[in-house]
């Protein structure tokens, strides 16, 4: 860490993140019969009788608080659903909410957060059971932070660790929409076009994903921040494959794309909030794109990429005229200069 | 809606193998190494972000010369601007100029001991910011090709606060391919030119270094069929013995260039000797402002002390760093003992590493090494 001070680039959900929660929070972690702290994955297993209880939190901090597509409510509630989701536990059995408010927040704003954080809970069929306010003084905190934990029981659990040589990689649907339309919004960059976050639960498109692909889907990652590109650094590291990308069949919307060119900003480091990248042994990875392609949430997915031998833990990046290594993102992407 | 690029006319995957296919002939047919330069970061963007070099035939090298001018800014023109910071004037700036490293200090370490650096997206912005202020100092640190120089240029024209001053770090365009020419140790047989620098200065002002140097330069577009097309031109005239200039970006670049930009250019601006940071004194290398400009000259304007940030403080790690080299065309990113390692975007120790149009940071950005023919 330089300078020993934390900086924005460590949470920003790559590398410098990555080392900061290596040296500092697994220090935490303890033995559990299941998946603990070590592993560092979208959350955590415990093993109960023959099934597993899966558990996750998540604390939410957005500029702006509403923007195109949904607000920290919709964020907080779906980023829960989906981090429950991605370790195959698709049946939330109940959500927390914490909020810490900052003095003089509107009270409507709040209100309106709620009604956004109750929509979602029913989409994804996950009550939200119990909760906790605070509230800090002015400037002790920017506006609100949302907090939100939840609990699932589930038969089997995907880790993001299952890649083998030879499987496929599947994406969801369109990548970037959510940081694109967000970071639009926060730098009032005047960009025109119907840039909006994609941010939802995606427990009921992965509850079919998994009942297509069954044990052959072997490993799952919502492309949070960092996109798609820090979620394949993961999976291949963890894994100890290589992973080859097809850029020209990762799906774009148009206007992200426009949005990339004029910012520099490439869409693959961009967040995502309601996407799901999914390894699958080869042979089931067309059950599972038909599967995911006859879910409203999943008409775009596409088969991506393939995990392969060469160079472990790295991504490779056909673009269509040639292949050049991936960089892990590290840091905030921001608008270029010139 | 599709996929990534089948809407964009000058990234069709089909044409573009054909163009490797021809340039793969053409070079096989030569018999030997044959080296190109470009001098432009943004040329050097589009090979890295689209795998062009992996695209590009064994015996053929494309190298990327001194074409970042935040890079070529010399030290002294860094310690000019953080003296001018620390000394209470309030410095405007394009983002890439923040963490150039001065002797000691840049102006990102200047502006974290609470000095008045603000980052800016155009000299517009820096000219609002001295009407708001009347009773602040605000200095424009001027830097780019003539591309940028245009526009410091207009806004002076169209006039200016009088709080208002310039430090210029503009640099030249010709010069960046006299620099390398010069230098006896380059084996460089054609140049690829700026093609958005040409659309300012016209394809017409590489004819002379053309016949002088019995060089080909061949002024290419960025996107992919437009490198592609622009290597394969410049192949051929290189085989032909050709030393012509041609235009391969003719959408945007004329021969006699932008004539009413070239013209408030050449009003407001000279071209002066300057040193081009780790690599020589370049005899035709910057813009400075005329004398007539003087009194928006910050140089004119204002006592600069830079003995108070110019300390005798060595950087250890700074001479590791070979970013003069790479600019110069004889050394590769990877060839840097600390690229990648001690150097990286968020902790540059050279000027390569600092700004997006350097060579070393568009390697690390795009995955390091750019060349993945072996890969399965």
């Amino acid at each position: 860490m330089s300078g020993g001070k934390v900086g924005m680039k460590h949470g920003a959900g790559g590398r410098a993140m990555r080392a900061l929660i290596e040296e500092v929070f697994l220090g935490l972690a303890s033995p559990v019969d299941g998946i603990g702290l070590a592993a560092l994955d979208d959350g955590a297993a415990i093993r109960v009788g023959d099934r597993w209880l899966v558990i996750t939190t998540d604390s939410h901090v957005v500029h702006p608080i509403f923007f195109p597509g949904g607000d920290i409510g919709r964020l907080a509630v779906s980023g829960t659903v989906n981090d429950l989701a991605m370790m195959g536990a698709t049946e939330p059995l109940a959500l927390t909410c914490a909020v810490i408010l900052e003095e003089g927040f509107s009270r409507d704003d709040l209100v309106r957060i709620r009604d956004s954080m109750l929509e979602a809970s029913r989409e994804a069929g996950a009550p939200i059971v119990t909760g906790d306010t605070k509230v800090m003084g002015h400037g002790e905190v920017d506006g609100i932070v949302l907090n939100t934990a939840g609990v699932a029981l589930c038969d089997r659990v995907v880790t993001d660790a299952g890649l083998r040589v030879g499987d496929r990689i599947l994406v969801t649907g369109s990548v970037g929409d959510h940081g694109m339309a967000v970071m639009v919004k926060r730098h009032a960059l005047g960009i025109q076009g119907d840039l909006r976050s994609d941010v939802a639960p995606l427990n009921g498109l992965i509850r079919a994903a998994l009942a297509a692909g069954g044990e052959d889907v072997v490993a799952m990652k919502d492309p949070t921040r960092g996109g798609v590109a820090s979620v394949l650094h993961e999976m291949a590291g963890k894994a100890g494959v290589g992973v080859l990308l097809d850029e020209t069949a990762v799906p774009v919307n148009p206007e992200v794309r426009a949005a990339s060119e004029v910012l520099g900003i490439d869409p693959l480091v961009v967040a995502n909030e309601g996407k799901a990248v999914i390894g699958v042994r080869p042979g089931a990875a067309d059950r599972v794109l038909a599967a995911l392609r006859g879910h409203p949430l999943g008409r775009r997915a596409a088969i991506v990429g393939t995990a392969i031998a060469d160079r472990p833990g790295q991504v490779i990046l056909d673009t269509g005229f040639g292949r050049r290594l991936l960089a892990e993102p590290d840091g905030e992407p921001l608008p270029r200069i010139c | 809606m599709g996929s990534l690029f089948d809407e964009l006319k000058f990234r069709d995957p089909e044409r573009a193998r054909a163009l490797s296919e021809a340039l793969r002939r053409e070079v096989e047919a030569a018999g030997r190494t044959i080296s190109l330069m470009h001098v432009c970061g943004s040329h050097e963007q589009a090979i890295a972000r689209f795998g062009l070099r992996a695209a590009f035939p064994r015996g053929l090298d494309v190298i990327m010369g001194p074409g970042c001018p935040v890079c070529v800014t010399d030290t002294p023109e860094v310690d000019e601007a953080v003296a001018l910071a620390a000394q209470g004037a309030r410095l405007c700036t394009y983002g890439d100029m923040l963490r150039l490293p001065g002797t000691v200090k840049s102006l990102a370490d200047v502006q974290s001991d609470g000095a008045d650096v603000e980052v800016v997206y155009s000299v517009t912005q820096a000219v609002e910011i001295a009407r708001a202020r009347p009773g602040e100092q605000v200095v424009f640190f001027a830097s780019g090709f003539e591309t940028t120089a245009v526009a410091t240029a207009a806004v002076l024209l169209a006039g200016v606060p009088e709080n208002f001053s310039v430090l210029s770090s503009h640099k030249y365009v010709p010069a960046a391919m006299d620099v390398v020419s010069e230098m006896k140790e380059t084996n460089i047989e054609g140049f690829i030119a700026a093609g958005h620098a040409a659309t300012i200065t016209g394809w017409g002002i590489f004819e002379p270094f053309a016949a002088r140097t019995r060089t080909p330069v061949v002024v290419a577009g960025f996107e992919p069929l437009d490198v592609l097309a622009a290597v394969l031109e410049l192949v051929r005239l290189v085989r032909a013995r050709r030393p012509e200039v041609m235009n391969c970006y003719p959408r945007c670049v004329s021969r006699e260039g932008n004539g009413p930009a070239l013209e408030k250019l050449w009003k407001v601006f000279d071209v002066v000797a300057g040193n081009w940071r780790g690599i020589a004194r370049v005899p035709r290398g910057n813009l400075e402002l005329r004398p007539e400009w003087d009194h928006v000259n910050a140089r004119r304007r204002f006592r600069i002390d830079t003995t108070a940030v110019g300390g005798a403080s060595r950087n250890l790690l700074a001479e590791h760093c070979i970013c003069g080299s790479i600019m110069s065309g004889l050394a590769r990113p990877s060839d840097c003992p600390i690229f990648g390692k001690e150097c990286r975007p968020d902790s540059p120790v050279g000027a390569c590493m600092v700004s997006s149009e350097g060579s070393c940071k568009i390697w690390h950005v795009y995955g390091g090494p750019p060349d993945l023919k072996e890969v399965a």
